[in-house]
């Protein structure tokens, strides 16, 4: 392996490739719970050009690539499984282009959802991007690559269907342009009304390709950003309070959370409300059809708006620290979730199913299901803290997340960034003619199988 | 032998979740890490640092000299611990990431240059390994007086001491603070290193019988009240020094210069000039010293203050922090934090950049010329700044 090293080298220069102990520690795990696997080396390329002969060269010598982006997804997809290359993107994080009259963005592969946010609050106070909830040191590429979701996606959908054009370098190494890109100078459309090719991209993991650009579009940054929190005991409302709240089509974004601790909270479903407007006066027309929405759950003594000063400062950030802050409740460092994508009429047999889980598995549980597109579908985290100084605690939240897969999939849900174990459990539960069709887009963009391999590939 | 590592915090290393919001400012403009800045990997951030340290505590990495450099290259700025997300712990992480050093240090595996460094303030009494008979010449001409029963003592450290920069810095804050009826007196060539460095680096030892030496004779001279040149001693004498019963009130020199601007005991006329202010880590950050130096700014006809874009409790290091200072182990090159820091500087426009550390102002004023813009930006101390609108 040392004439590969000696490439990446020539690549990459010294500066930007490793195999040093510490590096190859490092990199061949993540925050979640699923056990490590080394790489063989790291690179962190500065260019697409770099970019592209680091894969040419792993396409000829037939090694893994992993693109990596913070490495938050925690459900271990950017493991190397089977050790190879990972390729840090983080340092290709420039911000190329903000079209503000069409209302898109390019930035480079590895730019971070922080970098955006403060360069559009510097030079374009009137957009926004959909934030996810995810630390700031989260990519934009990694984020869509996965279906993320933000702050916007009950409005505008999945953050994947923000995309607005992609480059994208293909497993055998050359640079691709998806949409409008690849007709001329623009970055307004991933597809539409060409065949839509991003699909071959997005949500795969990054299994098909590596985004060196990312076109992203942009949304009105409404002066006033407001907040409300209505709470009931009754799981089986959560559905239609969604249902009334988003046929209003006036909120940014609305989150139905669950957590036992603190006590204040157990046994409650809150429903977060956020809403956006121009003047005061637009704001108290939302906030007073909010109310009028869900005014017959507050007469039926349903259900109620909670005063919401004490959370506002925290409910408030975006992105909120306080969900980082979940892994510490164990005091122990981490966290994970399984996230499936389900229909909102199941809330309540979703959350009946999380704390069914922690009870058996003793595990701390905290929940929140986000809307998307309006009411389509939402997603509903599981989540489980746990001590990373536990192994056994890790285990049994290891084994509560796989039977929340396997619950999520049974219902119809379709699992969210899912882990090379609930990829087997999902292409198991697949139209067969669907995963042949999944195989051979697979196999005919990546002969070689040199992308993130061990990820969408069936059992041997 | 087998050799079981231990830090005194190693009960709560594993509680990083390495989410990275230690990695940015509080605004998310760029990243704010030094070290994670100059070398562009996760390894060298500070949740890097947290999750490395505790694999290398439980034997699954061995040390070695790029274990090393990954530690020594933290400048101890102070930013994870402002910005990391979890309470109770992030007050801990700069404490693990010493304790490591110092483990290293147990060990003897620490890099040359640290090594060196040591040595030199063992043997020297300062890291330039220059006698300690000429300590005391950065004043000469000056007409300042050793100290005897003086309100304050004057401390200017080993860079106020030796270094050109320094020097400069040192004759000119200890001029206006003469000139203007502040009483203060010097210790000269009995001056001794403070030992911030040494203890940021790991030498605990070493730092404990400089610091007890300080304590002994600022005692025996009756010194109450101590004024610094440089905050990395005004920090190891507010934090460190009470630890062994050292018990002083110690002042930054720019507190005291922003009390003789309010006051109206400095007699200006007027400088024209645009000035940007780099706070330094151990004034803002380690010791929330944020407004003295801007009030001195602001209180001077003519200086007009542009901030920088990362400023205050976000301020990005120079990288001269956590001994980096002395034992480059960040290194120089496009990515050295100063440089990045340089650039920042002229975004705004200014033609001065005002300091208050004379280790941040060597820094900056060496990536001046590392940039090439001697022509257009000049690095000066407060006190020079207010030596040039005071009135002649």
């Amino acid at each position: 392996m040392k004439n590969i090293y000696e490439a990446l080298v020539e690549i990459m220069g010294e500066r930007g490739v490793s195999n040093r102990p510490e590096e190859i520690w490092f990199y061949g795990r993540d925050p979640g719970v699923l056990p490590p696997h080394p790489p063989d080396y790291v690179v962190a390329p500065e260019t697409t050009e770099q970019v592209q002969k680091v894969v040419q060269l792993a396409n000829r010598e037939k090694i893994p690539v992993v693109p990596m982006g913070n490495g938050m997804a925690l459900t271990g997809l950017v493991i190397p499984l089977k050790g190879g290359i990972v390729m840090d993107m983080k340092r290709m994080n420039k911000i190329l282009e903000v079209n503000e009259m069409a209302r898109y963005v390019v930035v480079e592969g590895g730019t971070s959802q922080g970098m955006l946010k403060a360069h559009l609050r510097d030079h374009y106070p009137r957009l926004r991007h959909s934030l996810p909830d995810a630390p700031p040191t989260t990519t934009i590429a990694a984020n869509v690559s996965l279906h993320g979701q933000g702050c916007l996606t009950q409005q505008y959908g999945f953050n994947s269907d923000m995309v607005s054009g992609l480059e994208v370098v293909l497993p055998t190494g050359e640079l691709c342009k998806i949409g409008s890109p690849s007709l001329g100078p623009y970055w307004f459309s991933k597809g539409p009304s060409l065949p839509d090719l991003s699909g071959l991209f997005l949500g795969w993991l990054g299994t098909t390709g590596i985004f060196t650009k990312v076109g992203l579009k942009l949304y009105p940054n409404k002066k006033i950003r407001e907040m409300e929190i209505f709470v009931t005991d009754k799981a089986e409302l959560v559905p239609e309070i969604i249902y009334k709240l988003t046929h209003l089509e006036m909120l940014e974004d609305l989150i139905a959370w669950f957590q036992p601790k603190p006590l204040m909270f157990k046994d409650n479903y809150h429903l977060t409300i956020y809403f956006t407007g121009d003047s005061e006066k637009e704001i108290e027309f939302k906030r007073t059809m909010i109310w009028d929405a869900l005014q017959e759950f507050i007469d039926n003594k349903d259900g109620g708006f909670m005063n919401v000063q004490a959370m506002k400062p925290n409910l408030m950030e975006n992105p909120q620290r306080g969900i980082a802050a979940f892994a510490d409740v164990p005091r122990g460092g981490g966290f994970e979730y399984s996230g499936p994508i389900t229909l909102i009429e199941l809330y309540p047999q979703f959350a009946a199913k999380v704390v069914e889980l922690a009870e058996k598995y003793d595990v701390i549980y905290s929940s929140a299901a986000r809307v998307i597109s309006g009411g389509h579908s939402m997603m509903f985290s599981i989540s489980f803290a746990f001590n990373r100084a536990d192994p056994a605690m890790m285990e049994r939240v290891k084994k509560a997340l796989d039977e929340a897969t396997e619950y999520a999939l049974k219902m119809g849900g379709i699992p969210w960034k899912p882990n090379y174990m609930e990829q087997k459990m999902t292409m198991d539960h697949m139209d067969p003619n669907t995963l042949k069709l999944l195989r051979m887009i697979k196999k005919n963009l990546d002969p070689h199988g040199i992308m993130n391999p061990g990820n969408w590939e069936p059992a041997p | 032998m087998e050799y079981a590592r231990q830090i005194e915090h190693a009960d709560i290393v594993h509680r990083c979740f390495r989410c990275g919001y230690c990695k940015f400012p509080e605004d998310y403009v760029d990243f704010n890490c030094p070290s994670y800045k100059a070398f562009g990997w996760d390894t060298f951030s500070p949740g890097g640092r947290m999750w490395l340290i505790r694999a290398w505590l439980n034997k699954e990495l061995e040390t070695s000299p790029h274990f090393s450099r990954i530690l020594y290259s933290c400048v101890a700025c102070g930013n994870c611990k402002d910005q990391c997300v979890y309470p109770r712990f992030k007050d801990y992480l700069l404490n693990v990431f010493e304790e490591a050093k110092a483990e290293l240090v147990n060990e003897g595996r620490i890099p040359p240059e640290v090594r060196d460094y040591f040595k030199a303030v063992s043997v020297n009494g300062n890291p330039y390994k220059q006698p300690q008979e000429e300590r005391g010449q950065w004043a000469d001409g000056l007409g300042l007086k050793e100290f005897t029963d003086q309100e304050y003592l004057f401390y200017v450290g080993c860079v106020g001491s030796y270094d050109e920069v320094g020097q400069r810095m040192a004759r000119s804050v200890g001029q206006l603070l003469s000139e203007t009826g502040v009483s203060i007196g010097i210790l000269g060539k009995e001056e001794t290193c403070d030992g911030h460095e040494v203890k940021v680096l790991g030498e605990t030892g070493l730092f404990t019988a400089l610091a007890e030496e300080n304590i002994m004779k600022f005692k025996k001279k009756g010194i109450e009240k101590i004024i610094t040149l440089d905050p990395h001693a005004l920090n190891v004498f507010r934090k460190d020094y009470p630890k062994l019963r050292g018990n002083f009130e110690v002042f930054h020199y720019t507190e005291i210069l922003s009390q003789l601007i309010r006051n109206n005991q400095i007699p200006l006329s007027n400088y024209q000039a645009k000035v940007t202010y780099h706070d330094p880590c151990y004034l803002g950050r380690h010791n929330l010293i944020l407004e003295p130096p801007r009030e001195v700014l602001k209180g001077l006809p003519g200086i007009e203050l542009v901030e920088m874009r990362r400023k205050g409790l976000s301020a990005f290091c120079c990288g001269g922090g956590g001994g980096n200072f002395f034992t480059d182990m960040v290194g120089s090159g496009e990515n050295n934090p100063a440089r990045i820091r340089i650039k920042e500087a002229l975004d705004t426009g200014a033609e001065i950049v005002a300091v208050a550390c004379p280790q941040c102002a060597k820094m900056l004023d060496d990536a001046i010329k590392s940039e090439g813009q001697e022509d257009w930006l000049e690095v000066l101390d407060l006190s020079e700044l207010v030596n040039r609108v005071r009135s002649k």
